[in-house]
């Protein structure tokens, strides 16, 4: 096994080649795993007998895009959300920023899957990006004019104001899509966790949902992306984690994300003559 | 018509305007409470509920005697309702989420059980000597006949918490609705906020016991909130139109029933939301039955229209009875088939329309315009005045259209 050192080691102070990526089960280094904004431990999750993510530890880095990567059914959407509660873990450890994710919600936003909603619900565009305002309005505050241009300016930044009173049904995917990330941004988050944000959107959408993430990560934000296109992970992200069930390899992308890495992670259901598209270098896991 | 117009301005008698104004705040409140039921799609968890009251009023009957009372209170055998319908309520929850059942499997389950068990106990007071009178079986359809002034006033603080309820949960309710993944990742506890969602419902059933009765009261809950759903896209609005609707039904319901001896007011009731449902599946303005047909009859006709035109200009003949109707009636072809002068210009711009898009995919690589080519939308309301002199320029001069559809 290759020592790698992530981001969050490197901002941390940490001393060089200090192996985060270690075999699982190993503590962590405290002190990273308190600087890091998510950082999960041990974790399982299984439906019936069969793990669909066993044992995991992940630390991802501060200030930085990073994907989560793997074939179909490796438990990349499980993972984040089995560690956001969303569905049951058998067993595992979550802390954001240091501390238990239930004590940081406030400073999470998640953007699901597009496939998960009925765009057929009764609510229009402005009302969806309103809803990243619900836990900061509670239960009775009426929404007041500068929340309102808050969520308007949360859609401005994904260009879809002129579609604020427009039925979500109406929307084409991508912009659905942006609806979804203007949401997350108007809770003002410091942790952005996406589950395939480009999946299925159109070019223009692609362009503007990244530059709004490295518009994040400029603001010293972390995002971390379930992806599946492995063509764009080397000019969107700069940490990559790579699971299939178990974690294979986490890491910056310069360094881990290697032909051998993929290997090991896709076995043979990636092509030799895919990975040579790549152009990668041939680091082994 | 006199008695019906008698019990609409409340002079048919004080029973009757109880009932009236007490259905109407019962609607109101069902309306209300169902709304978010229906949109979680889980509106069939009110009918186990419903169907889950029965053994509890028995219960509350033969417990009520045994300690020596009337048996007959309302208040005692609400409360016996409430507390066997929750029962069934965990039920159904724990059979969806701890088995490998399905939730309509385990509605099924659950209803047919608790109804079974209440029907058995209502046989078992039929034969104790002071259940003779006990008139338990109204609660399966509701009656209204001996209301009082007290049954009235349940219902109304009833009613007006349960909307109350609704209002200051109505954000966590929406946002478990429409995407619970997103608000169990935002930290709200999705399953109280459901089992929250489903007592309000348990608790407009059980209020509502009295006048529709436990068959029918699902009716009132679902029935106005996808009536509302017709006329707005907003799940605010579904809410006071849902209330609103059900108030009408409760209240219209009501007077009719009282304006002639025979008329049940419970079935009454759920039959005038029924009416007002079947009035806006029809006529609602964007979702209703007769503008989707005539939207759709609309799309097709521009569909024949052009694809009539583009055969003109090729000078094929047209075989198809739609496609020459559309062209006759617009004016652009003879009764014989033969292209008017109209129907010669118009063909004429067609195909060069035609041939612009496919200059424009040539020559304009934005995908994001040229992909709005459906053959319907007009090339003027995609591309500027001055892009289509320059496709113009590549296509050469028009050519004309010849007279008759053989193109001879």
């Amino acid at each position: 096994m290759t020592p790698t050192m992530t981001t969050a080691a490197r901002l941390a102070g940490l001393p060089a080649g200090l192996d985060l990526a270690a075999a699982d089960g190993e503590a962590l280094h405290p002190e990273a795993a308190a600087e890091s904004p998510l950082s999960i431990r041990g974790l399982t999750v299984s439906y019936g007998e069969k793990p669909a993510v066993f044992s995991v530890d992940a630390t991802f880095p501060d200030g930085a895009l990073s994907a989560i990567i793997g074939p179909n059914g490796a438990g990349k959407s499980t993972l984040l959300k089995a560690a956001l509660g969303i569905i049951p873990r058998l067993s595992g450890e979550v802390s954001v920023f240091g501390r238990p994710i239930d004590a940081a919600r406030a400073r999470i936003a998640y953007v699901p899957q597009r496939a998960s909603v009925d765009w057929d619900f009764p609510t229009s565009v402005l009302d969806v990006v309103s809803m990243g305002l619900y836990r900061r309005l509670g239960l009775l505050r009426r929404m007041r004019s500068e929340e309102r241009a808050h969520a308007l300016a949360c859609l401005e930044r994904v260009g879809m104001t002129d579609f604020a009173d427009r039925q979500i049904g109406q929307l084409s995917g991508g912009q659905q899509q942006r609806v979804f990330l203007a949401r997350a941004l108007a809770q003002g988050a410091d942790l952005y966790l996406l589950d395939e944000p480009f999946a299925g959107v159109d070019a223009a959408t692609e362009r503007a949902i990244i530059e709004v993430l490295k518009s994040l990560r400029a603001e010293g934000r972390a995002v971390v992306c379930v992806h599946h296109d492995l063509s764009t992970v080397e000019s969107y992200f700069d940490h990559v984690f790579l699971i299939n069930v178990r974690r294979i390899a986490e890491g910056p992308v310069a360094s881990t994300f290697t032909a051998g890495n993929l290997q090991a992670t896709y076995g043979g259901r990636l092509a030799a003559g895919h990975i040579e598209q790549l152009r990668l270098g041939g680091g082994t896991a | 018509m006199s008695d019906l117009l008698a019990a609409l301005t409340l002079q048919a008698g004080y029973n009757a305007a109880l009932v009236a104004i007490g259905a109407a705040l019962l609607g109101f409140a069902a309306g209300a409470a169902g709304t978010f039921l229906f949109l979680r799609k889980r509106a069939l968890v009110s009918d186990a509920v419903a169907h889950a009251t029965l053994p509890g009023v028995g219960l509350a009957f033969i417990l009520m005697v045994a300690l020596g009372g009337d048996g007959r209170s309302l208040l005692g055998l609400l409360a016996g309702s409430a507390v066997t319908a929750g029962v069934g309520l965990l039920l159904v929850e724990w059979i969806a989420r701890r088995t490998r059942l399905a939730e309509d499997a385990a509605i099924g389950a659950v209803l047919s059980v608790f109804f079974g068990i209440g029907v058995v106990l209502l046989t078992v007071i039929q034969t104790m000597s002071s259940g003779r009178q006990a008139g338990l079986e109204s609660f399966l359809l509701g009656s209204t006949a001996g209301m009082l002034y007290l049954d009235a006033v349940v219902i109304a603080v009833g009613g007006a918490l349960s909307v109350l309820a609704v209002w200051v949960l109505r954000r966590p309710m929406t946002l478990v609705s429409f995407d619970p993944d997103y608000a169990a990742a935002c930290g709200y506890d999705v399953r109280r906020i459901d089992l929250a969602m489903m007592a309000l419902v348990m608790a407009v059933t059980v209020i509502g016991l009295k006048i529709v009765g436990l068959i029918l009261i699902v009716a009132m809950l679902i029935v106005p909130p996808v009536t509302a759903r017709f006329w707005t896209e907003r799940a605010g609005r579904v809410i006071w139109i849902a209330a609103g609707l059900g108030a009408v039904s409760g209240y219209v319901g009501a007077a009719v029933s009282a304006s002639a001896p025979a008329l049940p007011t419970g079935p009454i009731i759920v039959l005038t939301a029924t009416a007002l449902f079947l009035l806006s599946l029809l006529f609602a303005p964007a979702r209703g039955v007769l503008a989707a047909v005539l939207r759709h009859r609309r799309f097709q006709r521009r569909v024949h229209r052009r694809q009539g035109l583009l055969a003109l200009a090729r000078g094929e003949l047209i075989h198809d009875p739609l496609t020459l109707s559309v062209l006759r009636r617009a004016g652009l072809i003879r009764a014989d088939g033969v292209a008017t002068e109209a129907g010669r210009a118009q063909a004429a711009k067609a195909a060069r329309d035609e041939h612009r898009w496919e200059i424009a995919r040539l020559v304009n690589q934005d995908t994001a315009l040229t992909g709005r080519y459906d053959g319907l939308t007009p090339i003027e309301r995609v591309f500027t005045a001055d892009q289509i002199a320059e496709f113009d320029r590549h296509l050469g001069p028009p050519r004309p259209v010849a007279g008759d559809a053989a193109g001879a």
